[in-house]
């Protein structure tokens, strides 16, 4: 044998095979495209059959047709007689409105349970165990129905309100004292609430209030002293950084930081002469007058959601803690660092890197569930747009390609997010 | 050589010549003490903590177990028997309005007569379930088939009552309907339909045997392989055409716990078969079927399980040649299926990832063709790999199949939601009674199935040590 004969490799033959892939490849791919474009096309001439026999409009003009139903939430001026098109934008911001604040809660209460799970008191531990295992195991809907029919349907009228702050709080350790015989202290406490101002958040049958921030002039200066605390704040942490690379030098960055954030804008809001106030609600006759009222739907649906999606967000920040290895907190104590810089320069970033993948598809998944809103009657983009603008005209296929392509966008950005941060942090192996 | 013992004849001071005895330990570090101050009171914080963990307890769990057992009605027939007013105490939970809508919970309207048809199902499926479910219990192959492949479709005929009246194969689709109806109804059949099947079963067997040596094949196994497809589809097919004298019950009168589990089982036996087909798509070589296959799963997986079942009841009809009426419930189980399918599709993913390069190449190195490998060497591996990962998404659309209330089908929660109406049973406690039964039967469902998969979990890890 040569190398010559080596060189040419195998003989040639050329012969209709399923055993040769690139053959099987290129049948199977023909197979499935002339399947896919049938179905498309056979989609395509039902739906313009069913359409004409139905006698149902096609295309997008029904956005700018008058709507003529009302919203009981919407964050941007409506009415009646705005269009289609204005109501899918108040629905796509009722949407938003409360994925975003069920995140922010769902967050804090999702920490603050998977950090109690790890808790060495076991009666902590105990109860986070066991708000974990309720929440996740009852359906979103069940819960979302629960707090809407249940709880907030059952609460007294708004003469009645539960009203919530320090004051409340404060009278109820009074009456406890009381209760166990210790009336001159509660007595006390009782004299010291009256002297507090009086509370400024409702809870009732007819959902709950708040109070309504008041900018007058001036604020402005307020918010830009804002702007220029977070700005400062910002190239303080550089600075220490650079510094404490070059010298070895700490610097107190987290008391920086705190005492520029509330310090400028205070002192800009002294000087300015207190521009925000707060309007409080009053109860007026039957209802209450002023402040921001919330829609029972809303809050049964922040309630659900938070809880329900802070159940998961527990199990993801435990198992993200625990993935960092005993061994790195022990490096790191042999190294010299004290106990809360090793949590903060150490466990932390390793455990980010595990937690905030999995957080995201939660906070999709919130943005997604927060559609159940529309069996309580929440008006979110399903229930105004894939609901009560859909039963008006009719057209199906429009209504739900765009609703779809809405939350597509959605998860699809995140996603991209995501994955940049992926590569981003992922760990660089030899 | 032994090398405790001191070197003989140097007697020396500090090598103790027997061991010494075992110490306890310290009762700083075992015993109650000990590990009340660990865990309980081992500093200031500590001790507020607990206390804060207790008073939490006292106020959740007491009041709970009153309103739920001791202040509970147990008997009644009406809501005079829950109301505090007429009973002269606290009334917790009225348990009599759950027993009085118990046939609505279970069964929904499903007619009186028929119901040992629910009930038989239900017994079956417990029947082939809990073996299933045990590992020891031998068979598991059978067992699966008879789970997976036969109940389905006893129980389709059971609960819908079969005889479809199936009118035409293939065949008949091009012209041929007139001289196949009148085979079958010469020989006694109700319509065309068995003629036309069994001629197009031939027909499509000898071409399949006819070009099976271009492919590499062999006639003889090609055309008996697609002999037995034809027969198999045709069993079920027989099964479901056949009639057995069972009334027919619409699918609009089902309701309650039947709807919500006729949707969670065929959500999950519809979604592992099409989940692993899209899994092995999305990985493959070829570029069309890839394509094809992220963007359905990518599609599916982004967008809400409600807007797929406005789409499955409002859109799907439309797309489906004229004049077909179809039943609401096959629609939103269309839709749960194809968005089940995509979430199991990643998982199996996942699944097939985590499998080593090595054990694909050593598949092909024994000369296993690519069906082979994935059958016997990959698959197998990788589902084992991704067991949690498939329960997780059985509690999922076992959670989500309460959504289906939403376009307007009862399931337990819709069922429940419905009773709460009925004014007969109105009183102040009935809808929190209400919500706590529908929460104890998800959560004992949901529950378990989490219970079970940590278990089977720690049962295959044990075979998977490296």
């Amino acid at each position: 044998m040569t190398d010559a004969s080596l060189r040419e490799g195998p003989p040639k033959v050329r012969r209709w095979s399923w055993t040769d892939p690139k053959l099987r490849s290129l049948v199977l791919q023909a197979v499935l495209g002339i399947f896919l474009i049938w179905m498309a096309w056979s989609i395509l001439a039902n739906a313009q059959a069913n359409l004409a026999r139905r006698g149902i409009a096609s295309g997008f003009g029904f956005l700018e047709n008058s709507a003529g139903f009302g919203l009981v939430q919407t964050l941007i001026p409506y009415d009646e007689s705005m269009s289609y098109g204005r109501a899918f934008l108040v629905g796509l911001l009722n949407t938003l409105l409360v994925a975003f604040v069920g995140i922010i809660f769902a967050t804090l209460i999702g920490f603050v349970m998977g950090v109690a799970r790890l808790s060495s008191n076991v009666v902590i531990k105990a109860l986070a165990s066991a708000y974990v295992e309720v929440t996740r195991n009852l359906p979103p809907l069940f819960q979302i129905m629960f707090w809407y029919i249940a709880v907030l349907a059952a609460l007294p009228g708004p003469r009645q309100s539960l009203s919530f702050g320090l004051q409340p709080l404060i009278n109820a350790i009074a009456s406890g004292l009381n209760g166990i015989g210790l009336g001159s202290v509660g007595a006390q406490l009782s004299a010291f609430a009256g002297t507090l101002a009086a509370p400024g958040v409702f809870l009732n049958n007819r959902g709950l209030r708040i109070p309504r921030p008041v900018f007058e002039s001036g604020s402005t200066i307020v918010g830009i002293a804002l702007v220029v605390a977070i700005f400062a704040i910002w190239f303080t942490m550089r600075w220490a950084k650079r510094r404490r690379v070059a010298t070895g030098q700490q610097f107190p960055v987290f008391w920086t930081a705190l005492a520029l954030l509330i310090g400028l804008p205070l002192i800009a809001a002294v000087v300015t002469g207190f521009p925000v106030t707060f309007e409080k609600p009053e109860l007026r006759g039957f209802n209450f007058v002023g402040g921001v009222p919330v829609i029972p739907e809303f809050v049964a649906l922040l309630f659900a959601l938070s809880i329900y999606t802070a159940g998961f967000i527990a199990e993801i920040v435990r198992a993200g803690i625990l993935s960092v290895s005993k061994g790195q907190s022990e490096a790191a104590a042999s190294l010299g660092l004290k106990p809360n810089l090793t949590m903060r320069l150490v466990v932390i970033p390793q455990a980010l890197r595990v937690i905030i993948p999995p957080l995201t598809s939660q906070y999709l998944n919130l943005t997604k569930n927060s559609t159940l809103g529309v069996a309580v009657g929440y008006p979110d983009l399903v229930a105004v747009f894939a609901g009560t603008t859909l039963n008006q005209t009719g057209q199906a296929i429009e209504i739900i390609a765009i609703t779809m392509a809405v939350y597509l966008t959605i998860s699809i950005i995140t996603t991209m997010i995501m994955n940049w941060y992926n590569r981003r942090v992922a760990l660089v192996e030899r | 050589m032994d090398v405790s013992a001191p070197p003989a004849g140097k007697p020396s001071g500090y090598v103790s010549s027997a061991m010494l005895q075992q110490q306890p330990p310290p009762v700083s570090t075992t015993g109650p003490i000990a590990w009340a101050r660990a865990h309980l009171v081992g500093s200031v914080g500590q001790v507020l903590l607990t206390l804060f963990g207790l008073w939490v307890a006292y106020v959740v769990i007491p009041p709970v177990v009153r309103f739920f057992f001791i202040d509970a009605v147990f008997t009644g027939t009406n809501r005079d028997a829950c109301l505090p007013e007429k009973v002269g105490r606290d009334v917790g939970a009225c348990w009599p309005f759950i027993w009085a809508k118990w046939n609505q919970i279970i069964y929904g309207f499903y007619p009186e007569p028929e119901r040992w048809r629910v009930n038989l199902v239900y017994a079956l499926g417990v029947v082939l379930l809990v073996p299933l479910m045990i590992q020891k219990v031998p068979g598991k192959r059978l067992n699966a088939l008879a789970f997976f492949g036969i109940y389905p479709v006893v129980a389709f005929v059971l609960l819908t009552g079969g005889d479809l009246g199936l009118r035409g194969f293939l065949l008949s689709r091009l012209g041929l309907g007139g001289v196949f109806t009148n085979i079958g109804q010469a020989i006694g059949l109700r319509s065309g339909f068995w003629p036309d099947y069994v001629v197009s079963a031939l027909l499509i067997s000898a071409i399949v045997a006819a070009v099976a040596p271009v492919f590499a094949g062999n006639r003889r196994t090609a055309g008996k392989g697609m002999l037995v497809v034809f027969a198999v589809l045709g069993v079920v097919l027989a099964a479901v055409d056949i009639p057995f004298g069972l009334t027919s019950v619409r699918t609009d009168l089902w309701g309650g716990m039947l709807v919500t589990l006729v949707i969670a089982v065929t959500g999950i036996t519809a979604s592992l078969p099409l989940g692993i087909l899209l899994a092995l798509g999305r990985r493959s070589q070829m570029p069309l079927v890839s394509i094809a296959s992220t963007a359905f799963i990518e599609f599916w997986r982004g967008v809400p399980l409600i807007t797929v079942l406005f789409f499955a009841t409002y859109m799907l009809p439309l797309f489906l040649p004229g004049g077909v009426s179809i039943d609401k419930l096959l629609l939103a189980l269309v839709g749960v299926a194809l968005f089940a399918s995509a979430y199991m599709a990643e998982v199996v993913r996942g699944g097939l990832q985590a499998i080593p390069k090595g054990q694909y190449e050593g598949a092909a190195a024994l000369g296993l063709p690519g069906g082979l490998m994935m059958r016997l060497v990959v698959m197998p591996q990788a589902l084992k790999l991704v067991i949690p990962g498939i329960v997780n998404n059985f509690i999922g659309l076992f959670k989500d199949t309460t959504l289906v209330l939403i376009v307007a089908i009862f399931d337990l929660l819709g069922a429940l939601r419905a009773a709460f109406a009925d004014a007969s049973w109105a009183t102040p406690t009935t809808v929190v009674t209400g919500f706590g039964f529908a929460g104890l039967f998800y959560f004992v469902f949901c529950f378990g199935m989490s219970r079970y998969s940590m278990a089977l979990e720690r049962r295959l890890d044990r075979n998977h040590r490296h």
